[in-house]
């Protein structure tokens, strides 16, 4: 028997590993990135489309409702993944100290809500903040309050707890990043500052922040992903309400397919608004952070 | 040395008020879950002994027992297959790296930008082909709930970084000792990467169980509802019965709950993953 080139055969043998999942890859990710554009060329009730070139892309700008799941979902993601980001360094940074009790008592407390489903923490902040929710039983007894507030029925306040949710969801998960990051800084650096009489505000922004970049990069970049495909949180809390103050994109887009009259065509063209705005917004991150990388070399 | 006392009472202080902060919605939760809709509506911050009467209510009155099964049964088979195809990537693209493959490989690496939301009516209307050809895999079916996900870049990034550490010395004594391509994946890559492989489970499944947008879209009858779906849909009633609901919260939780305390460490592995 002819034997087969080991070069070959070994040739052979990786593809074999790896072409089933490109295949599934290309099959539930790119084919329908593809199908999604075609769609967002034509227009018409459910399956009945007909091509109409740009005008989806058109209407984006004069439709009103659009514009503001737009408004919303940038607000959630300028206000929210900064505090957050800010915050889980801010744990981290005191949760690293050895010389800490109890410290991982603490830890676990703050990243025990990212083990929570989507779902099920949204209806829990949903009764917290209702009209006869704990949140105003516990105001009103400390006179904070002089009568119920009506959180999820306010415009400006339904955001707040909106963001107050993803916050108390997050903040423990992207800590877990920072702590794994500043156990691999070397100890030394930080004896060799205090042998300098650095104080404690000057070795956090000299040495940590400029060591914390590249996580600090990572996970506003995943949060920033995260928050503009926001969906669960604003379904179960608020239902996007109250009118459509707390709506985001990805919400619009599945009343557009799912709630009212389909309208595929238009909502692939929204869905096109989150995919420019992710590579945007990656982009841009990517640059900020690679710049000030080289800036502190 | 004062000084750095009343910095430590601080820093003491401060992470008592945050852990209360953050622990609270899960004390309501429970406490809740324990007491009658009445108790919750006034207030109540005490266990109660509603527990039992709740939990059957939402064995008897909702789809629960169902909505479990049916959440069990997809994260079985998207955990098994996910796992299955995602290694079988990463160890292919790394241990027979080629100049194609690593270019096929930043190629799915561009998949994880992709926004599910994105891709959700396409993918709607491909189970919605796939129907006419079985509804095994068409809309409704369980297979169209776990499919899209048995496949992602972050499975196959997560095994091909873990595959870099794998000692390669163990597949040429395999290939010595006469074991075939296929057989060392199996009987030599597998067995040796246990931890990386219960890391990428516990994450696995625990997406699968809370999953809600695509098995919102896919899913439409009351037998093929998973928990998060039953869960949203009690939770948006006009007439909560709020020690119910919260006893179902409960329940949807405390799976995802007890994963983390058993497998702590394999747990934080797994999230880790994503930044190695």
């Amino acid at each position: 028997m002819k034997k087969i080139n080991p070069f070959l055969k070994s040739k052979i043998m990786g593809w074999l590993f790896v072409i089933v999942p490109t295949l599934l890859i290309a099959l539930f990710y790119f084919y329908p990135m593809v199908e999604a554009f075609k769609l967002s060329l034509s227009s018409g009730k459910g399956n009945n489309l007909s091509f109409v070139g740009l005008a989806n892309y058109k209407r984006l700008f004069s439709d009103p409702v659009f514009i503001n799941a737009l408004k919303n979902t940038l607000l959630f993601l300028i206000v929210q993944v900064p505090v957050m980001v800010i915050l889980a360094i801010f744990f981290s940074v005191l949760l690293n100290n050895k010389a800490l009790k109890l410290k991982g008592l603490f830890r676990t407390i703050v990243f025990l809500p990212s083990v929570t489903s989507l779902v099920a923490y949204s209806i829990v902040f949903k009764y917290l903040f209702s009209n006869d929710g704990i949140i105003n039983k516990i105001l009103l007894s400390l006179n904070i309050l002089q009568e119920p507030m009506a959180w999820l029925s306010d415009a400006f306040w339904a955001k707040i707890v909106i963001i107050i949710a993803i916050t108390w969801r997050w903040t423990g998960y992207n800590m877990i990043f920072f702590l794994s990051a500043l156990q691999n800084i070397d100890p030394e650096i930080y004896e060799a500052a205090d042998v300098d009489g650095a104080s404690a505000g000057k070795k956090f922004f000299n040495i940590t922040v400029p060591l914390l970049k590249p996580v600090i990069l990572f996970t506003t970049i995943t949060s920033t992903i995260g928050t503009l495909q926001l969906f669960d949180e604003p379904m179960n809390i608020t239902q996007g309400g109250p009118g459509d103050a707390t709506t985001t994109i990805s919400q619009y887009i599945y009343n557009l397919s799912f709630k009212y009259t389909p309208d595929f065509g238009y909502a692939a063209a929204v869905s096109y608004a989150i995919v420019a705005l992710v590579v945007i917004l990656s982009i841009l991150q990517t640059r900020l952070g690679g710049r000030d990388e080289k800036k502190s070399k | 040395m004062k000084r750095n006392r009343n910095k430590t009472i601080a820093t003491y202080v401060f992470l008592v008020i945050m852990s209360i902060v953050f622990a609270f919605p899960f004390y309501f939760l429970i406490v809740s879950a324990t007491n009658s809709s009445i108790d919750v509506t006034n207030g109540r911050m005490l266990p109660g002994g509603e527990l039992f009467n709740n939990l059957k209510n939402i064995f008897s009155q909702t789809a629960m027992t169902s909505a479990l099964k049916n959440s069990a049964v997809v994260a079985l088979f998207q955990t098994i297959l996910a796992l299955l195809i995602g290694s079988a990537a990463g160890y292919g693209f790394e241990i027979y790296r080629s100049k194609g493959k690593d270019i096929v490989f930043n190629i799915i690496l561009l998949s994880m930008m992709v926004p599910f939301a994105a891709i959700m009516i396409p993918l709607f209307r491909l189970f919605g082909k796939m129907s006419s050809i079985s509804p095994m895999i068409g809309i409704n079916s369980y297979a169209s709930i776990f499919l899209p996900y048995i496949a992602t870049a972050f499975l196959i990034f997560y095994f091909r970084q873990n595959t870099k550490m794998f000692p390669k010395e163990l597949l040429e004594a395999g290939r010595i000792d006469g074991v075939s391509e296929v057989g060392l994946f199996f009987k030599i890559y597998m067995p040796t990467m246990k931890t990386t492989y219960a890391a990428a489970a516990i994450i696995t499944f625990m997406n699968s169980w809370n999953n809600y947008i695509w098995p919102l879209v896919v899913v439409q009858s009351t037998e093929k509802q998973t928990v998060p779906l039953l869960i949203s849909q009690l939770g948006s009633s006009y007439s909560p019965d709020y020690g119910m609901i919260m006893a179902a919260v409960l329940v949807a939780t405390i799976p995802t709950l007890v994963i983390f305390f058993v497998l702590q460490k394999q747990f934080v592995a797994g999230m880790l993953g994503a930044n190695k």
